[in-house]
């Protein structure tokens, strides 16, 4: 129903609105399915940051959609075909919850069974993440890196000079909000720091910490003023914190190449192999950490110092 | 100790240089940085095809966990081969970028430049590497963000809408091979390409591995500009700098095309997708369609950036038609075809970075009777164009030679005629740019002088190159003939050079 809405609605503010509580709701649906690490992820990330990314990229533009000038007829079909095709492809599929599904059967059983055992990990979805498949969250870390650069090189041509004072984003005249915000923003923090160093026990981990850092400094821009947030993080601050994240997770994956081990392979670090696994997955976790909460700041900042262009 | 680890330290090396560039400020500091990580993963690729060449598969395992519950890297002779040509483009455009970037691009934008490069580097070598199918997806992720961020630098406004398209399109493409993966990990339990491939055979029969098979072939195809799907093609190498342009046209699709021979010859299987749906009449369909209208609209451009963008597509045509023959020789073609294709547009990509360089911009007005004033830019071009057109003595004329060759096998003999078409309609849009630098008088270009050498020299490296591999073709044939047998199962001949 809210993809219908998002789909018909003209008002860009509206839909923005609408985007969240739709990823509320997919979040709500994977803690039903017990993956509450992914519902974690979507709650920050859908919910939290990408609301706010998309509500300032609005600030610069107009709140109302320009009519399409593009026939609407080829995008219709497009989007039927594929619809069509998926449908068709669920036929066939595995019935949901059946234990004799090969997801259940292949691989996963060995991540359930020994994770344990072979990382010291009790959260599964860490133990997998972050030493199972830790090269895919490299490469995921990346990912954030390359987009965070990505936005600083657009926008940074655009950037509107120091002194132009007076900033869309600037709510530091509601007093209420601002006590109240003020207020939350000690807690944000430290809950951020509870997810990133609890991810082993409980849901979290580096990803999800890092975004719920940034949304602390984010805030704080937003009811403070965005000038006080920018003499935190200069852009320079910025990129060394963005690649030193990065390059912590790579760092590790070299030191265990120089100990003998294969990239990654954490067993290397300590005598004991349980041991190893646990500061593997503690500093690649640091650097996913650092790099997201950077990138994060970085592109918020980006977004609210471009000039509104006349 | 270190051959062991040179799987991984392909990918890696380009990946740490990256967020070093981010810190660095000095031109030539970026520039020196940039080039070495870009020499040393050629060095390495070099080294891993002769290693799988001699000695078959090497497999690595990352984190030291078994496939499939870790990840793996596999090479052979065929991602061996394809990440020879990205390190060596890489190598051999980057030799020539410091002049032609602090032109083009403003110098707060340079430390970035250079991150996003070594980024969309690593994300292709990525993405070559591996035999994970998820890992692909992630790989692809980086080289994409990257290569819209590259594209969006260019000088000409348009180059913003330009990435935007793009970034529509490949994001799509993305999804799609993303929803591909999703349904065959839900068919099989595992990621790993190798164990996919033993697994998929028991669950054939199902709809829904016809339609993860469908997902990933459109969604590959939108990545390789498969025509109908290569709309964003021309936009994206026209507005991009001329280094981007250059490195792009050389690499990106060339991977796209590898990722679907992984997907058909390896994962599926060329039984299967050439049964369930009519791969082959689809792709040399298109092929042709490509090969056709593509050339047919280089002929009308009057940038001469777009020009040789359209030509791409063509090329791309000639590509895939090598694959619709399911057969020794034209499987060789495609794999020649991208070695010797990414050569053509390299140099002449170059070529026009150097006029970009002198005249900035590469419209047909701007190169008016410039043949005089930039001989060796135009030489360049020349041969370049030819090799485009398959004259004997480049390296266009074995792709050619190799795909006429298997549609003569097959009794195609429509088909080798329209290649020759192309052939021929490649030559006319070829002829319109010598037309215009040599005989076409201008009074306004008199005071313009040759680019300079260290753009001209790159450039140079690369024509020379479409004429050695033009004579010498012991090593691209040599390969290509050795992973065309590989790929169709059939007993491989020794590789030259390979010791046994």
């Amino acid at each position: 129903m809210v993809a219908i809405a998002v789909a018909v609605m003209r008002d860009l503010f509206a839909i923005v609105m609408l985007f969240g509580i739709y990823s509320l709701l997919t979040a709500g649906i994977f803690v039903s399915l017990d993956a509450v690490d992914v519902a974690f992820t979507e709650a920050a990330v859908g919910a939290g940051i990408s609301t706010i990314l998309i509500l300032s990229t609005l600030a610069l533009t107009s709140r109302e959609e320009k009519k399409s000038t593009h026939s609407r007829f080829l995008p219709l079909l497009v989007v039927l075909v594929t619809g069509a095709t998926l449908v068709y492809g669920t036929l066939d599929m595995p019935a949901f919850s059946d234990p004799q599904a090969p997801v259940h059967q292949h691989v996963a059983p060995r991540y359930l069974d020994q994770a344990q055992q072979e990382t010291g990990v009790p959260n599964i979805v860490t133990a997998v993440l972050a030493s199972y498949r830790s090269y895919d969250t490299m490469g995921e870390v990346t990912v954030i890196f390359t987009a965070g650069i990505a936005v600083m090189l657009l926008l940074s041509a655009f950037r509107h000079r120091e002194d132009e004072a007076g900033n869309l984003n600037d709510l530091s005249h509601h007093p209420v909000l601002k006590y109240v915000a003020r207020l939350m923003i000690p807690f944000i923090l430290l809950f951020a720091l509870y997810v990133q160093f609890h991810g082993d026990y409980g849901p979290g981990g580096g990803f999800q910490a890092g975004v719920i850092f940034a949304a602390g400094f984010i805030l704080y821009g937003l009811v403070v003023g965005i000038d006080k947030t920018r003499s935190m993080f200069s852009d320079s601050v910025l990129r060394w914190l963005m690649a030193s994240g990065l390059l912590l997770y790579i760092g590790v994956g070299v030191v265990t190449l120089l100990l003998g081990g294969e990239f990654l392979n954490y067993n290397v670090l300590a005598a004991d192999q349980v041991k190893g696994q646990h500061w593997g997955i503690f500093l690649v976790e640091l650097g996913v950490g650092i790099t997201v909460t950077a990138t994060m700041i970085a592109m918020f900042l980006a977004f609210s110092e471009v000039r509104r262009p006349e | 100790m270190i051959s062991s680890h040179l799987p991984v330290l392909q990918v890696i090396l380009p990946l740490i240089a990256a967020p070093l560039c981010v810190l660095l400020r000095r031109s030539s500091l970026l520039w020196l940085l940039s080039f070495s990580a870009s020499l040393g993963a050629m060095v390495i690729a070099w080294l891993l095809l002769q290693q799988a060449g001699s000695s078959g598969v090497i497999s690595y395992i990352l984190g030291g966990w078994a496939a499939p519950w870790g990840i793996e890297y596999r090479i052979d002779t065929l991602n061996a081969y394809v990440l020879l040509i990205v390190t060596a483009i890489s190598s051999v455009v980057l030799l020539a970028a410091k002049k032609s970037i602090e032109q083009e691009v403003p110098q707060q934008h340079w430390p970035m430049f250079y991150a996003s490069y070594l980024l969309c580097l690593t994300g292709l070598l990525g993405i070559t590497a591996t035999a994970d199918a998820f890992n692909v997806f992630v790989f692809l992720e980086i080289s994409s963000l990257s290569s819209y961020a590259l594209i969006s630098l260019g000088r000409d406004r348009r180059a913003l809408t330009a990435s935007y398209q793009y970034l529509v399109m490949g994001t799509i493409g993305a999804t799609f091979i993303l929803i591909g993966i999703g349904l065959l990990y839900m068919l099989t339990g595992t990621l790993n390409m190798n164990d996919l491939a033993q697994r998929l055979p028991a669950v054939a029969q199902t709809k829904t591995m016809l339609s993860a098979f469908a997902f990933l072939f459109v969604g590959i195809s939108l990545k390789l500009a498969l025509f109908p799907l290569h709309l964003w093609l021309p936009n994206a190498y026209t507005y991009a700098p001329s280094i981007v342009s250059a490195f792009l046209a050389g690499t990106a699709t060339k991977v796209a095309v590898y990722v679907l021979l992984r997907f058909i010859f390896t994962v599926f299987g060329a039984d299967y997708a050439f049964s369930v749906l009519p791969l082959a009449e689809i792709l040399m369909l298109l092929g042709v369609a490509a090969i056709l209208f593509a050339s047919l609209s280089a002929i009308y451009q009057d940038n001469i950036k777009r020009l040789f963008a359209y030509s791409s597509v063509a090329q791309l045509g000639y590509i895939t038609l090598g694959i619709s023959f399911l057969s020794v020789s034209g499987l060789s073609a495609t794999l020649l075809h991208l070695f010797n294709h990414a050569l053509m547009k390299a140099a002449l990509f170059m070529a026009l970075a150097c006029l970009l360089y002198r005249q900035g911009g590469v419209k047909f007005s701007h190169v008016k009777g410039l043949g005089r004033q930039m001989p060796w830019t135009f030489m360049a071009i020349v041969i370049g164009g030819l090799s485009l057109v398959g004259v004997p003595l480049t390296v266009g004329f074995i792709s050619k030679w190799y795909l006429i060759l298997a549609a003569i096998e097959q009794g195609h003999f429509v088909l080798v005629a329209i290649i020759l078409f192309g052939s021929l309609l490649a030559l006319v849009y070829v002829w319109r740019i010598v037309e215009q630098g040599f005989f076409s008088a201008s009074d306004d270009h008199t005071d313009v002088k040759e680019a300079p050498l260290s753009l001209l020299l790159p450039t140079w490296l690369l024509v020379l190159a479409n004429i050695w591999f033009g004579i010498d073709t012991s090593l691209t044939v040599g390969v290509a003939e050795h992973t065309a047998h590989w790929l169709l199962e059939l007993p491989a001949p020794v590789m030259p050079g390979a010791t046994p």
